[in-house]
């Protein structure tokens, strides 16, 4: 049985975070989020016209996510670059989970762009990311009614955790599962759930609870770099 | 029980509590859930009496009644202009809107507008579905020749143009350019090349610090400085 974590955290700690908003002058809102070796870079672009024509909605605006990991992210074998079946889908549960907090009746028939780029990748990319584009939505003035933490949970033999390196979530000795949860950062609602292995009842409610623990405490360091953005120097 | 968590002037980012029961109305930015009164956008606070409401320091602009903007031509159409106003809706200018004169179908109208140009015009119309009618016809509003054009925030606009123009009043003193600031977050900035540069340059320095409180005063210094002329027209915060 695992006794300690492999890089020696806690079961429930989180590896280092930073996050920083603004880091793309040109875009209309940008965010940078790292957690442990994971880095993600949003940038958001809009509200801006949406064409081809027929992809307008009269009534609401659209939000379109785009999810990347970059060709030479990861453990360093060349990927082919460009978009691939994961991350269609990576792009589809982002979008899924940003909805929930975006006023899109602001915007009838145009459309906020999200572009998440990830550079560098050890696992929990997806969470990452969403915690980066909901800071880069905030900073591009898009009214929104909370925002978005995200963070992965698991277990590996009878053990949770929470936020999972590259090398736990391929431990051989005993079996994993990785849980990728995102909430809304004042309520807790949860906007995204997905899960990759196997889970009891029990053991998805306490990883839920662990969960929504570190993601108040990812919040408050969104909280913190939307606010220093701003801060006088 | 009421409880204000706070202060005027703070910063606020979406999702935070403002306050809890029912003395404090939601204004601009803000949201109502159940008695406690939620930021939905980041900005500045701003508490007027009963009502609590955000300021935005980002954001693109989104067209408004009576608002004097600054677009470029984009399309010509049979019986008007389609202009590009920086903002994710593009407007209509109708020829009877923009010329006086009796034109007769089908004439060329590039006589009057021609694709690139950047015009001043008034908003008078937006519909719920956000299409934009605007008017050349009105005071100041005109093409525009000669200058270049900048982009600030839109949201940052009121700041530009300080309490009754003193702010650009300021700039225009200094530089000896002619400035017109669009609503949109256009400014067209006319003058000798090197005075222009200097007005460009105050005008993106007046962007990035104006939530920093002492703006005017930081401006006077910065201007009085670079160009080497007194200003007059003193007006303080």
């Amino acid at each position: 049985m695992m006794q300690k974590r492999l890089d020696g955290r806690k079961f429930d700690e989180l590896r280092k975070i930073e996050a920083k908003v603004g880091i793309i002058p040109k875009a209309d809102g940008s965010a940078m989020f790292r957690m442990g070796d994971t880095l993600a870079y949003a940038a958001v672009y809009g509200p801006r016209s949406l064409y081809p024509r027929f992809l307008q909605n009269p009534e609401k605006g659209i939000l379109r996510c785009n999810y990347n990991m970059m060709p030479f992210a990861g453990c360093g074998e060349r990927i082919r670059p460009g978009g691939n079946r994961r991350s269609k889908e990576i792009s589809y549960v982002t979008e899924k989970a940003l909805l929930p907090v975006v006023n899109l009746d602001d915007f009838p028939n145009a459309v906020v762009d999200v572009f998440i780029e990830l550079p560098q990748t050890d696992a929990g990319t997806r969470c990452a990311g969403i915690c980066a584009a909901s800071m880069a939505l905030a900073d591009a003035g898009i009214t929104m009614k909370d925002l978005v933490v995200a963070v992965s949970t698991g277990r590996i033999g009878d053990k949770l955790l929470v936020d999972l390196t590259y090398d736990e979530e391929a431990y051989k000795e005993e079996s994993v599962a990785d849980m990728p949860i995102a909430m809304l950062g004042r309520t807790g609602e949860i906007t995204l759930l997905q899960l990759d292995g196997e889970l009891t009842k029990e053991q998805i409610k306490k990883a839920i609870e662990l969960g929504k623990k570190a993601g108040q405490k990812i919040y408050e360091i969104q909280t913190k770099a939307l606010k220093e953005k701003y801060m006088v120097k | 029980m009421t409880n204000l968590f706070v202060k005027n002037k703070d910063i606020v980012v979406p999702g935070e509590e403002l306050a809890t029961g029912m003395d404090y109305l939601p204004g601009f930015g803000t949201y109502r859930d159940s008695d406690k009164i939620i930021a939905n956008r980041l900005g500045l606070l701003s508490i007027d009496g009963r009502a609590i409401k955000v300021v935005p320091l980002s954001g693109k602009y989104v067209p408004k009644r009576g608002d004097v903007i600054i677009a470029q031509i984009k399309d010509i159409t049979l019986n008007g202009w389609i202009l590009d106003t920086n903002s994710a809706y593009s407007a209509m200018l109708q020829v009877k809107d923009a010329v006086s004169e009796y034109i007769t179908k089908g004439a060329d109208l590039t006589r009057y507008f021609n694709f690139g140009d950047y015009i001043v015009c008034k908003i008078t119309q937006v519909t719920s579905q956000k299409l934009v009618d605007v008017t050349t016809k009105g005071p100041g509003l005109k093409k525009l020749q000669h200058g270049r054009i900048i982009k600030v925030i839109a949201s940052k606009v009121p700041r530009v143009i300080g309490k009754q123009g003193s702010m650009i009043g300021m700039v225009k003193q200094a530089t000896d350019c002619r400035i017109i600031v669009g609503q949109n977050g256009l400014v067209w900035v006319s003058g000798s090349p090197k005075d222009e540069l200097l007005a460009v340059k105050t005008i993106n320095k007046i962007g990035q610090e104006s939530h920093i409180s002492g703006l005017t005063d930081r401006i006077k210094a910065f201007l009085e400085k670079e160009s080497g002329k007194k200003i007059t027209a003193v007006v303080t915060e």
